[in-house]
């Protein structure tokens, strides 16, 4: 399936870019993130992270469809 | 009128009292976030906010729309800057007016602290020496809820 990835702050560092479409065969964020981890060099652990899909805060096993919108949200740090 | 907006512009405090008055509040609290010039023994020069500008917007207006259900308050608002900043700036602003004091800085305080936890906005600190980093603090577990 294809996912849009969306990447902020130092995931995007790392990534080289702020957004990417990919091509993989991860049916959820765990194992989507396993993959771009591997990828990346990304060195959080999943329990660091939240994930968002479509714009909407979700868990690690959920399904994904193809074209889903995807981002893997690092430690914030507003205010 | 309450809500939570992203400003990629300097925040118009005014604005935001202004969307405060009512004459049922005797209370009114605000909070001015600033840019400090200094963070953990370093010195910063100045430092750049990124957000996931649709998730923060909805996880702001529902951190207001939470407080204004938990709170005895009439409105609460919350702006919060991206981009480029410099020491001193303001960073966030929060403005909560209720009828009495005590829920009115309660609220306040609740409203910067959950819009601190959740909601995915992004600190990069450019520091004197010439080093710069994204700030990642570690409040494990990161999903976690009260």
């Amino acid at each position: 399936m294809r996912y849009r990835l969306l990447y902020f702050a130092s995931l995007a560092d790392l990534a080289g870019r702020s957004s990417e479409d990919v091509q993989s065969t991860a049916a959820d964020p765990a194992a989507l993130y396993a993959e771009l981890a591997e990828c990346h060099g990304f060195t959080f652990a999943p329990t660091r992270l939240r994930v968002a899909v479509n714009g909407a805060f979700t868990d690690w096993s959920h399904r994904l469809a193809d074209g889903d919108e995807v981002v893997f949200i690092p430690p914030v740090s507003g205010g | 009128m309450s809500g939570f907006r992203l400003a990629d512009a300097a925040i118009d405090v005014h604005a935001g009292l202004r969307a405060l008055d009512d004459p049922g509040s005797g209370a009114c609290v605000t909070f001015e976030g600033r840019v400090r010039d200094r963070n953990e023994g370093r010195g910063v020069l100045r430092l750049d906010y990124q957000a996931y500008p649709a998730l923060a917007e909805a996880e702001g207006a529902a951190v207001v729309a939470e407080a204004l259900v938990r709170f005895e308050i009439r409105a609460a608002t919350a702006v919060h800057r991206v981009g480029a900043l410099a020491v001193g700036d303001l960073a966030v602003w929060v403005g909560v007016s209720a009828g009495h004091r005590d829920a009115a800085f309660a609220a306040c305080r609740w409203i910067i602290d959950e819009v601190k936890r959740r909601v995915p906005i992004w600190k990069n600190e450019h520091y004197v020496d010439g080093e710069s980093g994204w700030l990642h603090p570690d409040n494990s577990p990161v999903g976690a809820r009260e």
